[in-house]
């Protein structure tokens, strides 16, 4: 199964390195990374697979949260199926 | 590869415009419950919901942990209980509600719907017995709720039941006074009901309908109101209802999807996807405002029921394209207790009783939370369904009534009922007397076009 973590925030350094170094450690694989800078908005989108995944889906996304709300972003971790079915047919 | 802007628009919707997913539904035959004997009956009824719902809470939980979008109610709606409780010689028949409590705690759901009958022709078995217990039943429950169809474009309406439907909700106010009067907000009356529907309070499972299945109802007025708000105030209503459908057709493919695998994951057949904008009370949740957005001013002026049939008539094109099986009701809810935009309209002045019944001709179902003076009366209430039961069976169409007469409470006054429910500003009602009409019984004819064969 193949999800999207999405991180939206404010931009600083290392936010890449935070987010791909929680995947390494659960044994997620990223797949590809998209991001841009709009102002000072961050928004990055990364592809991931995780059927290797070393723990639960719910606690590799609770992770993600948490992460997120210690550096002050907003991090979700979604089944990539949610934006598929919404925009393509 | 998916693009970022998809992405992000997807969480927006979901985090900003109140994007969710209002119910997955599960739909349950009872019709292998029947019994003579009513307390093996009840606990059959019990024992199959328990064992059927089990899974339903918590599948549905990691289906929103994993896909991140909310599904705010798990409900279970079940065959028309009148029907169950046919066979059964003796006993109180409210112990069937007390059943369907019993195992809406079990299974942990939302919502149980289906304490119901189906007289649009004429009452037959327990039918009467049931109807007369409506008011202790949803008295005595929490999360049973209950409905009647009293007409159909095929049948005509069944007057007597229209009679007595009136007393009926006024008894459930009675009954439950205490607490803002919420049995008669457990309490819908329908003209061509669905059989499907996985909306309440409404929601029962019919006849037609299998074994066991999974229906879905979307939700998202705020989605279509930030994408009509987006589009400014001069291009052409053409635009804005390409850009309704547009938006439905994305608000719907969710509902597609967490239908497929509520119904993978439980090992249950996918009923239908039920394309309904169904408002809440929260701020921007709201279809009065979509209709505000597209310029008639304060909902219930003049040029809203056209916004509405416009907003309708594209949220179903949209919507159909968008998901392999459209049924239930399908459309733009409009309950006025249930929706912020509705509130302020009713309590301005600006949306009365009687545009919101012409609302309900392009609406996709009906009168709906309309809180009413406590003292309204009995036939007054009945006139009240027989004009929206007309309304339906005419245009071919579902309507309801789910009126609340706030015991104790005038004009100007507001009913709370807090959640989904929201609260309810009690509007003025005609208080002419049509008790003769009323009293005369009988069926009204179904209309020629119900001779379609």
């Amino acid at each position: 199964m193949r999800a999207v973590v999405s991180v939206i925030g404010k931009d600083m350094v290392g936010i890449l390195a935070k987010v791909s170094g929680v995947c390494c450690e659960y044994n997620v694989n990223v797949i590809d990374v998209t991001q841009t800078v709009l102002q000072d908005v961050f928004a990055m989108t990364m592809l991931v697979d995780i059927n290797g995944c070393t723990v639960e889906f719910s606690e590799f996304s609770a992770k993600m949260n948490e992460l997120g709300e210690s550096i002050g972003l907003s991090i979700r971790v979604m089944h990539e199926d949610i934006f598929n079915s919404m925009h393509r047919i | 590869m998916l693009n970022i802007s998809d992405i992000l628009e997807t969480i927006n919707m979901i985090q900003e415009e109140n994007l969710d997913i209002r119910t997955v539904t599960m739909g349950i035959s009872l019709l292998s419950c029947c019994d003579e004997n009513i307390d093996i009956a009840c606990n059959k009824v019990y024992d199959k919901i328990a064992k059927r719902a089990e899974k339903l809470v918590s599948e549905c939980e990691k289906i929103e942990n994993e896909y991140g979008i909310p599904i705010i109610n798990k409900r279970i709606s079940v065959t028309p209980i009148s029907m169950v409780a046919s066979p059964c010689k003796g006993g109180n028949i409210v112990k069937f509600a007390h059943a369907l409590q019993k195992a809406a705690d079990t299974t942990g759901v939302n919502f149980i719907g289906g304490y119901s009958a189906l007289v649009h022709k004429g009452f037959s078995g327990s039918d009467i017995e049931l109807i007369e217990s409506i008011p202790e039943a949803l008295a005595t429950t929490q999360n049973v709720c209950s409905s009647v169809n009293i007409g159909s474009t095929k049948s005509g309406i069944n007057m007597d039941a229209v009679a007595k439907m009136g007393k009926i909700i006024k008894q459930c106010s009675e009954y439950t006074a205490d607490k803002n009067c919420i049995g008669a907000a457990k309490l819908v009356v329908f003209c061509n009901a669905p059989e499907d529907n996985p909306f309440m309070a409404g929601a029962f499972h019919g006849v037609g309908e299998p074994e066991c299945e999974i229906n879905v109802g979307v939700s998202g007025p705020g989605v279509v109101r930030a994408a009509i708000e987006k589009i400014g105030k001069d291009e052409s209503i053409g635009v804005l209802a390409d850009t309704i459908k547009r938006t439905a057709f994305k608000i719907t493919r969710m509902g597609q999807l967490v239908g497929t695998e509520a119904s993978k994951r439980l090992g249950v057949p996918f009923g239908i996807v039920d394309l309904s904008l169904a408002p809440t009370p929260a701020v921007g949740d709201s279809v009065a405002r979509i209709l505000e957005s597209m310029g008639v001013g304060t909902c219930g002026g003049t040029g809203t029921t056209a916004a509405l049939a416009m907003l309708n008539d594209a949220v179903k094109k949209g919507g159909v394209m968008a998901s392999s099986r459209v049924g239930g009701l399908s459309g733009a809810f409009i309950p006025v207790s249930e929706d912020e935009g509705m509130i302020a309209a009713a309590r301005c002045g600006a949306l009365s009783l009687e545009k919101l019944e012409a609302m309900t001709a392009v609406c996709s179902v009906g009168l709906d939370m309309i809180v009413v003076p406590g003292d309204t009366s009995a036939e007054v209430i009945s006139g009240l369904i027989a004009d929206e039961a007309a309304i339906g069976m005419v245009n071919s169409k579902t309507t309801a009534v789910r009126l609340i007469p706030a015991i104790g409470c005038n004009v100007g006054d507001t009913l709370e009922f807090g959640g989904l429910l929201g609260s309810g500003p009690v509007m003025p009602i005609s208080n002419v007397d049509p008790g003769i009409f009323i009293k005369r019984g009988g069926q009204i004819p179904a209309p020629l076009q119900s001779l379609k064969n």
